[in-house]
């Protein structure tokens, strides 16, 4: 610190060589070494001292960037006369020579012809100083406007994040107070985790007075119809900003049970995780609510007998072992607590069978190990409640459909694990007595898996989420629920009307789509032969969010209907790309 | 330097002015501002004052002399009634003197005066009874004082010495006798530079320049490029360094160690600087402690004084005077137009309350001539007390709104930006030498029509101030062409009929903005004016430049009313107490300092800035002090108790922008790091503890709670923020110049 210190306060003087030249511009020829040493300090001072006054005007200037005009201005006030020619640019080109062992950097003049000059067309008229105002804060909130800069870049964030305890940066403090503001209690932990240990006075807000503020709910308004509507650009600018928003709004669709924007509002999540440039560790309390509730809530629709929340369920599962592997770190303990909470659900008998679903969903994306050791051992115990449901006397449809899908659920997790696990070969009996009531279809589908995985490395993109699905269901763009506003939400996946026919349940409309949607069907055939083995047609439904004006191709669902359609319809592949 | 040759230029027609305004402190003022000094001096300065005057009048003669004013040197030898004893005194440096800058030719001046005043003993040895008057005047002395030297080589030795001694001393004692450091440091370099030791004044500086405090480093730098005799004569800053005694607060215990020390080891070299260049406030009781020391420090001279901060402030508000005359008007109304005997009722109530209160701290009423309210004005403070009862009340839950201002395509550089007081014109200063006016609400800016036009009009109409107006004029924004560079600040009359602007071209101008054109070109400054505001009740305004001194004006008079001279470095911004008794100014040399219209006099000094101070504000009670500086700080002052309260950290860059909510609860401050600050301003007046011993002493241990006491950060897009305004319900206004890249 010391040296640095005196190494920049070390009296600097100009080079001898610098006087020669000088004075050789001035037509002095030979100047002796002592009088160039002597000027040279002198001249050195002066344009220190020079420079200390330009420092002064560019200070009442209120600029950071000292113009040759400060330096004019600090001549007169030496009563020198300023130096002309010098215009304050952002760069002024100094060009080098080097001859007769001597280099030397100059100002080019060039000359200029004064008719040329003459007969140069006018260069446009500048604009006009103009006044524009706009809110830098409401009520202590910055609105999210153009105006307004962006949230905090992503490396102070994390460092903000990460290193709580060091000085609290700039900013910092605002982001605590904002969310304060706008998030009322859940913004305790982040005000308490990143605002050093002061003694906190929390600042709350009720609710409704932030819900009411006009500017938030025309945000809100304006955040949805980006997220939900059709326009790119739109969702370019909103869909990065602010992603407590959508939690809100995660909070209350699942409220109204409106399954579509629940949908939309997962495939953000996954948008924002894909995102590079978002920091979203500081959000994660947020988050991981909001996808935990769509994996394992009772009801996330209106019809839950006909309505295929179970690919939402499936979906945000896969996103919550995306997340678990993302963020989980040993401070915040992501992953075993997400377990516990599932297994926890999963013990529970009086469970019902959608969270059950959501639980064995949730636990079966974290990966084989979890399944090995979680799931497995209970198959025969979830086996013998399917069975009581399915043998059993007629209860409701929806514990019917429900132990039906759980059964298919396990089945598909379990078969790939057993099948890497197990050796075989696989006996129908020996895996009846391990795994009871399932033993015998697990059984077939672990022969099948087997058969299976060559094939499916070929076909299936990794970064897919097949939803297979045991019997016909209804697609996800089926369920046009009315939005909270009354209007009819708009679909994000339009469905050509000739996929319609896909729909296989009769007495449920599809939504036409609106004939401005333009979308590109691409790709056919993917291959004869699997369609055989794998009885379903695939719908690929490839969203493009265009985040942070960067295009990432995310939430790539595959919906599988099969059953019904004859199984030799290939397997089609379509891109939407929604305009 | 330039205010010891403008003052007497004004010298003549000040004293013709001044009576009528102000009846006394004339001559007082007349002497000290002629010398260029703090007019402390009648104050303070016990027996010696009259031997002081009779100097400075001899030094202003012989100037006048010189430059050939020979009216002005019998007008003035009359009235100081001095005798001819003075004119056997040639006038060597006459032949020379051409620049204004020429420190050769200011020497002479002062080399003269300072035989004069050899007569009188300088209590240079008596560093406790000193006054700053009689320091200003031997720039010579004290530089010949350099010539009793040591060994040049030996300083290193005196230095490091001293150095190890403080380093030994028990811990309560070394935060103390530290600051002893950087003094002495610069003493001792420019003793050696004065005896051209230049080689050992440089390995001197090598050695021990990096040992200084980080916030002296802008002083370093300049130490650091003089290093030769010649170049002391020109620079202001060193000279001032000389000539102005560095002042140390050190308790009783730390000192007697230090002497001790010193005497046992026979430095003498050392202790004649301290002797000669130090003032040391020797106080009885506890060492301060590291951070308090810290906290105090940074400025050119040291810490103020503690006796010249013991002066009573009537920081009180003034009475509203007119308050029977919207209770007339509000009856008046009442009985017009029946209105609602509750809204009524309640503003009777909150100016009822108004009235009886009676500020203990208050200055008189007419301490200050004031000018007589005119009708329009009245209406404008109806006006105002309507507005007021819509007020939000600010607090830490309610934070206010902001509407920022950009100014776009502004390459000419905004300079300045002011707010009309209803918040209906925004003024902007650019470094293009143009003032631009914008109204920022519907209604249009007109001028008034052309006197031949005038002459039509109806005068007995009754809307004849509408007739005037001419329409085809309208517009939402003028320019105001006339200055010849860049302009540096702008202040609207608090009535709106006027617009001044200060220049780097060295005037103040007024603006009509009926007119829309220039009425007055107030020259005085002969150097740029960074800053130039209004006082709150019009008439008066105060402006401060690069010559070092703060200037009192009255818009009818064409020279200043009163000099307030004492700052080290250039004026930096000007502000007027809200009750226009007082005037603070900020300045380059760190320190904030508060004068008395009145008499001119100096009544507070305020260090503790690392960083020239851009920005001030007075709470609107009129206790408060926050002034921001380069450094990004934030400081808050105490007027009554003459003491620092505060320090709020959190902006990066220089604090351009600092103001009160109108009712205080909130401190907004702009910064050119581009956000826009707001603190819990109630809270940091609440948290200090100003016990007797405290205000006694001046030793405040500040509370580190900035983070607390932050309510908001709102970050403008690559705009700085110039200006802040709250307006009459508490809405904030911030303005700045985007800048594209």
């Amino acid at each position: 610190m010391a040296e640095e210190r005196r190494q920049k306060l070390c009296s600097v003087i100009l080079p001898t060589e610098s006087m020669k030249a000088m004075a050789e511009s001035v037509g002095v020829g030979s100047l002796q070494e002592d009088s160039c040493l002597a000027l040279s300090e002198e001249v050195s001072y002066r344009i220190k001292e020079i420079a200390q006054d330009a420092l002064k005007f560019m200070h009442h200037g209120k600029r950071r960037k000292l113009t040759t005009g400060d330096i004019d201005h600090a001549l007169k006030l030496k009563n020198v006369e300023p130096l002309y020619g010098f215009q304050s640019q952002e760069f002024i080109p100094f060009r080098f020579a080097s001859g007769g062992g001597r280099e030397l950097h100059f100002y080019e003049e060039k000359e200029v012809d004064l008719s040329d000059i003459i007969n140069t067309p006018l260069p446009r008229v500048p604009l006009d100083v103009s006044l524009k105002a706009h809110w830098l804060s409401i009520d202590g909130v910055q609105p999210a406007i153009p105006e307004n800069p962006p949230p905090v870049p992503k490396e102070q964030q994390k460092t903000d994040s990460t290193e709580p305890l060091k000085a609290v940066k700039p900013g910092q403090e605002e982001e605590g107070s904002i969310q304060t503001k706008g998030q009322g209690a859940s913004s305790a932990e982040v005000k308490g985790s990143s605002a050093k240990m002061v003694p906190l006075k929390m600042r709350m807000k009720p609710r409704s007075t932030h819900e009411l503020s006009v500017e938030q709910q025309l945000y809100y308004k304006e955040i949805t119809e980006a997220c939900v509507g059709s326009c790119e650009a739109k969702r370019a600018v909103c869909v990065c900003n602010k992603c407590y928003l959508f939690l809100f709004q995660v909070r209350v669709n699942v409220v109204q049970n409106n399954l579509a924007l629940l949908i939309y509002l997962m495939r953000m999540v996954k948008a924002l995780m894909d995102n590079p440039t978002l920091y979203l560790e500081k959000y994660l309390h947020e988050l991981i609510p909001a996808v935990v509730t769509c994996i394992v809530s009772k009801q996330l629709c209106l019809r839950p007998d006909v309505d295929n929340h179970w690919a939402l369920r499936d979906f945000a599962a896969r996103l919550m072992a995306q997340s678990c592997k993302t963020f989980s770190t040993t401070t915040n303990n992501i992953q075993s607590r997400i377990t516990k909470t599932f297994t926890k659900a999963l013990l529970d008998d009086k469970t019902q069978w959608t969270t059950r679903y959501g639980c064995i969903a949730g636990l079966a994306e974290l990966g084989h190990d979890v399944i090995k050791t979680l799931i497995i051992p209970r198959l025969s115990v979830e086996g013998a409640r399917i069975k009581a449901v399915m043998d059993g006397p007629v209860v409701s449809n929806i514990d019917k459909i429900g132990a039906d899908h759980v059964q298919s659920l396990l089945l598909k997790h379990c078969a790939s694990v057993v099948a890497k696990t197990r050796p075989l070969p696989d006996m129908v009996d020996q895996y009846k007595v391990d795994y009871g009531y399932l033993g015998t279809m697990l059984c077939s589908h672990v022969v099948k898996a087997r058969a299976q995985a060559a094939f499916q490395a070929q076909t299936v993109n990794r970064t897919t989420l097949t939803i297979t699905q045991p019997r016909p269901t209804l697609s996800v763009s089926q369920s046009g629920l009315s939005t909270s506003s009354g209007s009819r939400a708009p679909s994000i996946i339009k469905v050509p009307s000739s996929l319609t026919l896909m729909s296989t349940r009769p007495g449920t409309p599809t939504q036409p789509s609106p004939p401005a949607t333009k979308y590109i069907v691409m790709a056919t055939s993917a291959g004869a032969a699997s369609t055989q083995q794998v009885r379903s047609v695939l719908h690929i439904h490839r969203v493009h969010m265009i985040v942070h004006s960067k295009v990432i191709s995310v939430p790539r669902i595959l919906i599988a209907t099969p059953g019904l359609i004859s199984p030799n319809i290939k397997v089609f592949k379509y891109t939407f790309i929604l305009q | 330097m330039a205010a010891v040759q403008d003052g007497p230029m004004e010298l003549d027609t000040e004293k013709e002015t001044k009576p009528e305004i102000l009846s006394d402190g004339t001559s007082k003022l007349s002497g000290n501002a002629a010398s260029g000094t703090l007019s402390s001096s009648p104050l303070t300065a016990g027996g010696a004052p009259k031997q002081e005057d009779q100097q400075t009048l001899i030094a202003v003669l012989q100037f006048l002399r010189r430059n050939k004013l020979s009216e002005s040197v019998e007008i003035l030898r009359r009235e100081a009634g001095l005798e001819d004893q003075e004119d056997s005194q040639t006038l060597d440096g006459s032949g020379g003197g051409k620049g204004d800058r020429d420190g050769g030719e200011a020497n002479s001046l002062l080399s003269r005066v300072s035989i004069t005043s050899a007569a009188a003993p300088q209590s240079t040895l008596t560093p406790i009874t000193v006054k700053r008057a009689n320091e200003q005047l031997d720039v010579s002395v004290v530089l010949s004082a350099y010539s009793q030297q040591g060994d040049p080589s030996l300083y290193q030795v005196y230095y490091s010495g001293l150095k190890n001694f403080i380093e030994s001393v028990l811990d309560c004692h070394r935060a103390e006798l530290s600051q002893l450091f950087y003094p002495l440091f610069v003493h001792m370099y420019l003793e050696l530079v004065y005896n051209n030791h230049e080689n050992e004044a440089k390995a001197f500086f090598e050695k021990f320049g990096g040992d200084q405090e980080c916030y002296y480093q802008d002083d370093l730098r300049v130490l650091c490029g003089l290093t030769k005799k010649e170049h002391l004569k020109g620079n202001e800053v060193l000279l001032d360094f000389r000539t102005s005694r560095f002042v140390l607060r050190i308790s009783r215990d730390s000192y007697q160690l230090l002497k001790r020390h010193l005497q046992e080891r026979h430095n003498n070299q050392i202790w004649n600087i301290i002797q000669e260049h130090l003032y040391i406030d020797i106080f009885d009781g506890m060492p301060r402690s590291k951070s308090q020391i810290d906290s105090m420090s940074g400025s050119f001279a040291g810490e103020a004084r503690r006796e010249v901060n013991k002066v009573k402030v009537f920081h009180g508000l003034l009475k509203e005077p007119e308050i029977e005359v919207p209770l007339d008007d509000e009856e008046d109304e009442a009985e017009n137009e029946e209105g609602k005997p509750k809204k009524k009722k309640t503003k009777k109530d909150s100016m009822g309350s108004k009235s009886k209160k009676q500020d203990p701290n208050a200055p008189q009423q007419n301490r200050i001539p004031l000018p007589e309210l005119k009708d329009s004005d009245k209406l404008d403070k109806i006006m105002y007390m309507k507005e007021s009862t819509k007020r939000i009340r600010l607090g830490p839950e309610n934070l206010p709104s902001i509407c920022f201002y950009s100014f776009l395509n502004a390459y000419q550089g905004l300079t300045a930006v002011d707010f009309t007081d209803d918040s209906s014109l925004l003024a902007g200063g650019f470094a293009d030498s143009t003032v631009r006016i914008w109204s920022v609400t519907p209604k249009k800016l007109r001028k008034v029509k052309s006197a031949g036009e005038l002459n039509l009009i109806d005068k007995e109409s009754d809307d004849v101030l509408e007739r005037i107006m001419d329409e085809k004029t309208a517009s939402e924004s003028k320019i105001l062409c006339g200055h010849s560079g860049p302009v540096y600040s702008v202040s609207f009359s608090p009535d709106r009929n006027y617009l001044l602007s200060s220049s780097e071209d060295g005037t103040v101008r007024l603006w009509s903005l009926q007119t829309f054109t220039c009425l007055v070109g107030y020259k005085g400054h002969n150097y740029p004016v960074w800053d130039t505001h209004f006082s709150p009740f019009g008439y008066y305004f105060v402006s401060g430049g690069h010559d070092r001194v703060a200037r009192l004006w009255a818009t009818d008079h064409y020279q200043p009313l009163r000099i307030f001279a004492g700052h080290l470095a250039d004026v930096t911004c000007t502000r007027f107490h809200p009750n226009s008794n007082y005037v603070a100014t900020g300045s380059t040399d760190r320190t904030i300092r508060l004068w008395d219209v009145l008499n001119g006099n100096c009544v507070r000094i305020f260090t503790g800035h690392k960083g020239p101070v851009h920005s001030l504000a007075f709470s609107p009670n009129g206790k408060f002090l926050a002034s921001g500086s380069t450094d990004g700080r934030v400081l808050l002052w105490d007027i009554g108790h003459g003491l620092m309260i505060g320090e709020l950290k959190g902006h990066t860059d220089t604090i351009y922008a600092l103001k009160f909510s109108r009712d205080g609860e909130i401190l907004a401050s702009g910064s050119m790091d581009n956000t826009v600050r707001l603190w819990d301003s109630t809270k940091a007046f609440d948290d200090v503890e100003t016990d007797d011993f405290t205000a006694a002493t001046g030793h405040i241990h500040l509370p580190d709670n900035s983070q607390e006491l932050l309510l908001g950060t709102y970050h403008s897009k690559s705009t700085p923020v110039t200006h802040l305004h709250f307006t009459r319900r508490n809405l904030l206004l911030a303005a700045g110049g985007y800048s594209s890249q």
